[in-house]
């Protein structure tokens, strides 16, 4: 299977790379996926506690390229964004962007979980309630 | 000069030998004729043609001309084998012993006698890729009329021990088979040193075309036969029926008589090759080799680097190489390879594998670069996985509670 252009843009210059320090209160930490799937994804943000905006975002990604190129565009995404805004992200959304086939979809839910798993640990380190998703159903 | 995209996926299928394009061009156009056709000279000629590529054929195998029967590949050499045995031999038993790491063509034609109302036992293999012989003595019964075992991996390359395992049978009074797709024409096999009664090969395998393969059924000692799975004008002794595809056939004999003159430098080349970069690439920290490396093809290595995923992996050359992975990224099924699971290998380890399989045209320049290609994306994935940071920091991944989808 070919992948597209951006997918491959992503893959060989991949942005935001890297580890925030999780200890840090407006960090939040998401970590989905498992090695024996093939497809593990850590991404974080940390968020500007003055205005509430994600400041920074990072990831580190075990999986295929499009895996790769799914968190690396959410990452892009993130920062800028409040945390509301951030939460609605639809891994669709990341699919159209890539041009994604079918069989790579499962790559764009695995970021839109990290995405909601770095939001719910940033809330719960803050004292907020988790927000509750909806379990994706495309695996 | 270094030639890209570099090809490492001869497990697969290897280009045809330009040689042996050369022979079957004249049987497209000028020499046409239907091998059955008794009556006029396209006939014979195609005849003396088919004729020529069977004595080709059999003498790479040790076998008789008679004893081969020409299929369109393995696959239907292995449903032949298979299921003409279980329907031919009914009244003698339903039961078939196989193992675990077969090639689908064997191991769901194995699912479809099991449906049947036949007994199928699946031997599990060692970490080596190998069959334990107790184990397999101590499976056989009564009722028990084939050992389908084959002759070498087409993933990690393994050679299973066929003469042991023949000798077991003969003394049991049980058929052989073996689908040696991927040893024919690397390794020497010789259904009669070997002790195999039935045998599975494919000409793409080998530097010959695609849709062209054979079924070797022994003729004496014992007298073999199987049962046909295609009804038509009897051809093949009966056994398999459709016009010969003559060029392929011719094109098939070529490359076995190629291979018979060829395969020991080609092995001492390829080995020499193929060890040059295993032993590169296993220099990368936490790189492993899976499957035996004392019984195994020249020509073939498979090589899992941990913390990296396999198909990740080979997005970062595979527009200059070719190479496949065990990784479920790189299937329709999102499974990974139940070859290497059945070697033992955690689920991660066998998405973090790649296998790599030389051939008559690799270059030692080509290993060079794949070399340096895999190892620098190999580090470079490293740089972005989660996983290898953990592994870094000492964390024991087993503790961690993965999100299972
Ligand atoms: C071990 C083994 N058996 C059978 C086959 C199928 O061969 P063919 O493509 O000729 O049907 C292959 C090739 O994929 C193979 O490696
Ligand atoms: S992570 Fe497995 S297909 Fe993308």
């Amino acid at each position: 299977m070919a992948y597209s252009e951006k997918v491959i843009g992503h893959y060989q210059n991949p942005k935001n790379v890297g580890t925030l320090d999780k200890s840090k209160s407006n960090v939040g930490t998401g970590l989905v996926g498992a090695p024996e799937c093939g497809d593990v994804m850590r991404l974080q943000i940390e968020v500007d506690e003055t205005t509430g905006m994600i400041k920074d975002a990072k990831f580190k990604t075990f999986g295929c390229g499009s895996a790769i190129a799914s968190s690396s565009l959410a990452t892009e995404w993130l920062k800028g964004k409040s945390i509301d805004e951030a939460a609605k992200i639809d891994n669709m959304e990341i699919v159209e962007e890539l041009h994604l086939p079918p069989v790579k979809i499962h790559c764009s839910v695995l970021a839109e979980d990290a995405i909601k798993a770095a939001i719910n640990d940033y809330r719960k380190k803050n004292g907020m309630p988790e927000l509750k998703f909806e379990e994706s159903v495309v695996h | 000069m270094l030639k890209l995209p570099i090809y490492l996926d001869h497990n697969a299928t290897t280009p045809c030998d330009p040689r042996v394009v050369e022979t079957m061009i004249p049987y497209f156009t000028n020499n046409f004729g239907n091998a059955a056709s008794r009556n006029h000279p396209f006939g014979w000629q195609a005849e003396e043609a088919v004729d020529n590529a069977r004595v080709q054929v059999a003498k790479l195998i040790g076998a008789d001309p008679k004893e081969i029967i020409f299929t369109s590949g393995a696959t239907e050499a292995d449903n032949l084998a298979i299921k003409g045995v279980y329907e031919m031999y009914a009244s003698k038993g339903n039961h078939i012993i196989t193992c675990n790491i077969e090639h689908k063509a064997v191991l769901d034609t194995c699912k479809h006698i099991e449906k049947e109302g036949g007994e199928v036992t699946y031997l599990k293999v060692n970490p080596d890729g190998l069959i334990d012989l107790k184990e397999l003595e101590a499976a056989i019964k009564p009722t028990t009329i084939l050992i389908a075992i084959m002759y070498a991996n087409n993933e990690v390359g393994t050679v299973m021990p066929m003469k042991e395992i023949s000798a077991l049978a003969k003394k049991n009074g049980i058929l052989v088979f073996s689908d040696a797709t991927q040893a024919v024409g690397k390794i020497p096999v010789d259904v009669n040193k070997d002790g195999i009664d039935l045998l599975a090969m494919t000409a793409h395998k080998m530097y010959g075309p695609k849709g062209i393969g054979a079924l070797y059924v022994r003729r004496k000692n014992p007298r073999v036969k199987v049962t046909a799975q295609m009804d038509g004008g009897g051809h093949e002794r009966g056994m398999r029926s459709g016009t010969l595809n003559v060029p392929g056939i011719v094109g098939f004999g070529k490359a076995c008589e190629l291979a018979m003159l060829e395969m020991d430098t080609d092995a001492k080349r390829l080995s020499a090759l193929r060890d040059k970069l295993e032993n590169a690439l296993i220099n990368i920290e936490e790189a492993y080799v899976n499957g035996s490396r004392r019984y195994r093809l020249p020509h073939v290595t498979n090589i899992s680097f941990k913390h990296v995923e396999g198909e990740g992996l080979l997005m970062g050359f595979n527009k200059d190489i070719a190479l496949s992975s065990g990784s479920a990224c790189t299937s329709a099924s999102l499974e990974p390879s139940y070859v290497l699971k059945a070697l033992g290998l955690g689920d991660d380890l066998a998405h973090s594998s790649l296998r790599f399989g030389l051939g008559r045209f690799t270059t030692e320049e080509q290993i060079d670069y794949t070399i340096e290609a895999v190892t620098k994306t190999v580090n470079k994935l490293r740089e972005m996985s989660p996983l290898w940071e953990m592994y870094k920091e000492g964390i024991d991944l087993s503790t961690i509670e993965w999100a299972h989808h």
